[in-house]
């Protein structure tokens, strides 16, 4: 793949700007329009996922009510739901999204080093987007496996979708990783290459090294789902026996023997663990550049900042099997797992406090944005702490499948991410579209969503400490279950609907404000990054004019002593006018 | 296990040479006004794009091996007996990659001719390889050892599948550079030669990685 590559040499060297609105809007190879491309195909998806979201609360909240859905239908919901939330919309939208924005522009690259290769990578994507959706159409629907498609479950008669969900679903992930190859290649490639003169590896903003990190753990991460999606997949359809113990459904002995489910568990957890970071590195970082602008100060501790995003990426290597505790292990790796799990939390919870030592004593401005950013401060750390709880082996025994688990990694990556994009989108929209949002929309947005998430997912625990099972189509008159469970059910159903009626106030102030908004300044935000300082807004073909920016400090130059602005772009000169180590630059 | 651990070794290690090489110690808050070397090497993007692609492959191969030392423990495994023909195709990727090696150096010291007979010769020996790789197959089905009989032939089948699939992808590359250099150089176009040595330096980095790969993947076959 990295040859493709050469080819595009002569388009990287011309920079011909495209001229046709096929060349411009379609089959583009401009790392913005290739961004907006994948947002977009992103949030549509998403939306469909939150969709099924509803369909879900609606069986647990109202089940005398809801009759219309079936137990395999929930099923396929819980699954579809789950995968696309997690693939389809974060991992695409942080790095396809906001990793092609951001990259160039924040670096002063004038595009990625392989803009065709670049462009397959979306088309790709949209590609296994359309496979997956197929499944919904075709007779006995999308699978209804778990969106972990453990086996034997995933692929035994009786399950929903054993005939064709789960082969396009596996289908699906296969050309999703392909696509991420591509596009993970072109992000580590351009970080190590591409950065403009002046602009070192500690100089680049948070955001950044969030999705370099991020990247790097999805091309090593990726690859096992990729094997685990391979070898599920000839065992459904060659009739192989790699994750296929024998077994005696419906009253036939199976043609399948001697394979093992658990190996199915560790390949999917060793992506699984790090596709927890894939997404939450990314916000992390676009979180910490958010948080810096609106509070006028800089980021608090930028060299720790990096190293524990550095830090967790590799810890989460050597994590994967606290999914599994219940499956059954050796005492000794259960200890070990749960001590690297436990270890992850240093460098995360520094990050908390460097995030609120950043607002201590800033000049906060409440903007839409820095509202979600610091929204993100809360329920990360509410899902970071229940996340305490799960990786102690004894604690998660008895709380494993029940709905504290839902509630916890709802929490942390579920609306901890969200939140963060929620702020991402806001935050670089001026610059992105060149027109402002509505203000007071955004707000309306921002606390109906961060509100009415707590009262989803707050219930959540607790029903969860009360022993009430997860993935359950309905609790019925269980002994465990506390008739007052079912009140919560309604309620959270209640929240839910209008969270999601929420998002639709957001679509809409995003949609209107394209044509009503006010017209955006270049750097309405005061950022110091590169990307505010483009000279023009958007950002045209090859981003900077006739000559690449120099970088000249770090990225979080605000309120700086004597300076006459509250803020000093990356790309100013020392203030006496005398452009320092000219002599220093790069033959790049 | 073991490989396990290795797998965790190397990525500490890769770790650590980012500290270490890449100077995360810097204080960027320390330099302000000035233009600092941003410490780019002056490889060109399409080798550390390759070098990434390289790490991806191998993430993929390690977690392919390490199933197939996991399954072959098991006690239905009924390890294929090695088609002697996987010599010979060893042999003639062996060839392959001393050719394209060989092809790397005649360019440099300006030897166009037989640099580009050992251009052809490269991809000629990896056909020769492809083509055994198939027959080892046939050989192997008309034994009776079928995709989804036993564990350790849908291993088999897979696991040279995929590595042959790399190969195939290397010979779109080599079609492409061989063509290049078929329809005539101009030795005094310095941004063509220039061109011609980034794919044929790419390509034979790609072929002895691809070999290696081999070598390791024939071991495996043959000690289980």
């Amino acid at each position: 793949m990295a040859y493709v590559s050469i080819a595009d040499k002569d388009h990287e060297q011309h920079m011909h700007d495209p001229q046709s609105f096929i060349t411009k809007y379609i089959w583009s190879q401009d790392h913005k329009v290739i961004a907006i491309q994948y947002a977009l195909v992103a949030i549509f998806v998403g939306l469909i996922a939150m969709g099924l979201s509803v369909m879900m609360r609606l069986q647990l909240g109202f089940p005398e009510w809801a009759t219309f859905i079936t137990p395999e239908e929930y099923y396929q919901y819980v699954t579809m739901h789950g995968m696309i939330m997690v693939i389809y919309l974060l991992t695409a939208l942080f790095l396809g999204g906001f990793g092609n924005y951001l990259i160039p522009l924040q670096l002063g690259a004038r595009d990625m080093v392989f803009p065709y290769m670049n462009m397959l990578s979306f088309w790709v994507y949209l590609l296994s987007v359309i496979v997956l959706l197929i499944s919904f159409f075709i007779p006995d629907g999308p699978t209804g496996a778990g969106w972990t498609l453990y086996p034997p479950q995933a692929i035994s008669e009786g399950t929903p979708g054993d005939g064709g969900g789960i082969v396009f679903m596996l289908a699906s992930l296969s050309l999703f990783i392909v696509a991420f190859t591509m596009g993970g290649l072109n992000y580590v490639t351009t970080v190590l290459q591409a950065r403009t003169r002046g602009m070192t590896l500690m100089r680049m903003p948070l955001s950044i090294w969030g999705i370099f990190v991020a990247t790097i753990l999805g091309l090593l991460a990726f690859p096992a789902l990729l094997v685990a999606a391979i070898m599920m997949l000839l065992d459904r359809v060659i009739g192989t026996s790699f994750f296929m113990p024998a077994m005696l459904t419906l009253g036939e002995t199976s043609e399948f023997s001697g394979g093992s489910p658990i190996l199915f568990q560790h390949l999917f957890w060793f992506f699984g663990h790090p596709e927890v970071y894939i997404v939450a590195l990314p916000a992390f970082g676009m979180v910490s550049d958010v948080l810096a602008t609106h509070a006028r100060k800089n980021i608090f501790g930028y060299r720790m900042m990096v190293w524990a995003i550095v830090g967790i990426g590799a810890l989460s290597f050597v994590v994967w099997a606290h999914h599994m505790y219940v499956s059954g292990m050796n005492p000794y790796f259960g200890f070990f797992f749960a001590t690297t799990t436990l270890i992850i939390a240093v460098p995360t919870a520094l990050k908390v406090y460097n995030w609120v030592l950043t607002l201590w004593k800033g000049d906060l401005r409440l903007t839409v944005p820095m509202l979600f950013a610091i929204g993100f401060i809360f329920t990360f750390t509410h899902g970071g702490l229940t996340g305490l709880f799960l990786g102690n082996v004894t604690v998660d025994l008895p709380l494993s499948d029940t709905y504290f688990v839902v509630g916890h990694f709802h929490m942390v990556m579920g609306v901890s991410p969200v939140l963060v994009l929620f702020a991402a989108i806001y935050h670089w929209y001026p610059k992105i579209t060149g027109r402002m949002f509505n203000n007071t929309l955004g707000t309306i947005h921002f606390w109906f969503t961060l509100l009415g998430t707590y009262a989803i997912y707050l219930p959540m625990h607790y029903i969860g400490f009360l022993g009430v099972p997860r993935r359950y189509y309905a609790n019925g008159t269980m002994d465990i279950v506390d008739e007052s469970v079912q009140l919560q059910n309604a309620g959270m159903s209640v929240a839910a609907i209008i969270v999601a009626l929420t998002q639709l106030i957001f679509l809409f102030n995003m949609i209107w404000s394209l044509k009503y908004g006010k017209k955006a300044p270049g750097n309405p935000w005061g950022g110091t990054t590169l990307e505010w300082q483009t000279p023009q807004t958007p950002a045209a073909h090859g981003n900077w004019g006739e000559n690449l920016p120099e970088v000249h400090r770090w990225a979080y130059d605000f309120s700086v002593p004597g300076a006459e602005k509250d803020f000093t772009p990356q790309n100013e000169p020392a203030s006496d006018g005398v452009p320092v180590g000219r002599d220093h630059g790069v033959n790049h | 296990m073991n490989i396990t651990l290795l797998f965790v070794a190397l990525a500490a290690a890769i770790i650590l040479w980012f500290f270490v090489i890449r100077r995360l110690r810097a204080k960027p808050w320390t330099t302000e006004g000035i233009l600092e070397r941003n410490n780019i090497t002056s490889l060109p993007a399409e080798k550390v794009g390759l070098w990434a692609f390289l790490a991806v492959v191998t993430s993929l191969f390690s977690l392919f091996f390490i199933m197939y030392a996991e399954r072959s423990g098991y006690p239905d495994w009924r390890p294929l007996p090695d088609p002697s023909i996987l010599w010979v195709n060893t042999f003639f990727l062996i060839m392959a990659s001393i050719c394209y090696q060989l092809s790397r150096n005649l360019l440099n010291s300006k030897n166009y001719k037989y640099m580009k007979i050992s251009l052809y010769l490269g991809g000629i020996f990896t056909i020769f390889f492809i083509l055994g790789q198939i027959s080892a197959w046939q050989m192997a089905y008309s034994s009776g050892f079928f995709f989804a009989t036993n564990p350790a032939n849908t291993f088999f089948y897979l696991i040279t599948g995929l590595h042959g699939l790399h190969i195939l992808g290397g010979l779109f590359v080599w079609i492409k550079t061989a063509l290049k250099v078929w329809n005539g150089l101009e030795y005094n176009n310095l941004n063509q030669i220039a061109g011609i040595r980034l794919s044929i330096q790419l390509c034979s980095f790609y072929w002895h990685y691809l070999l290696l790969l081999w070598l390791v993947l024939f071991y495996l076959l043959s000690t289980t």
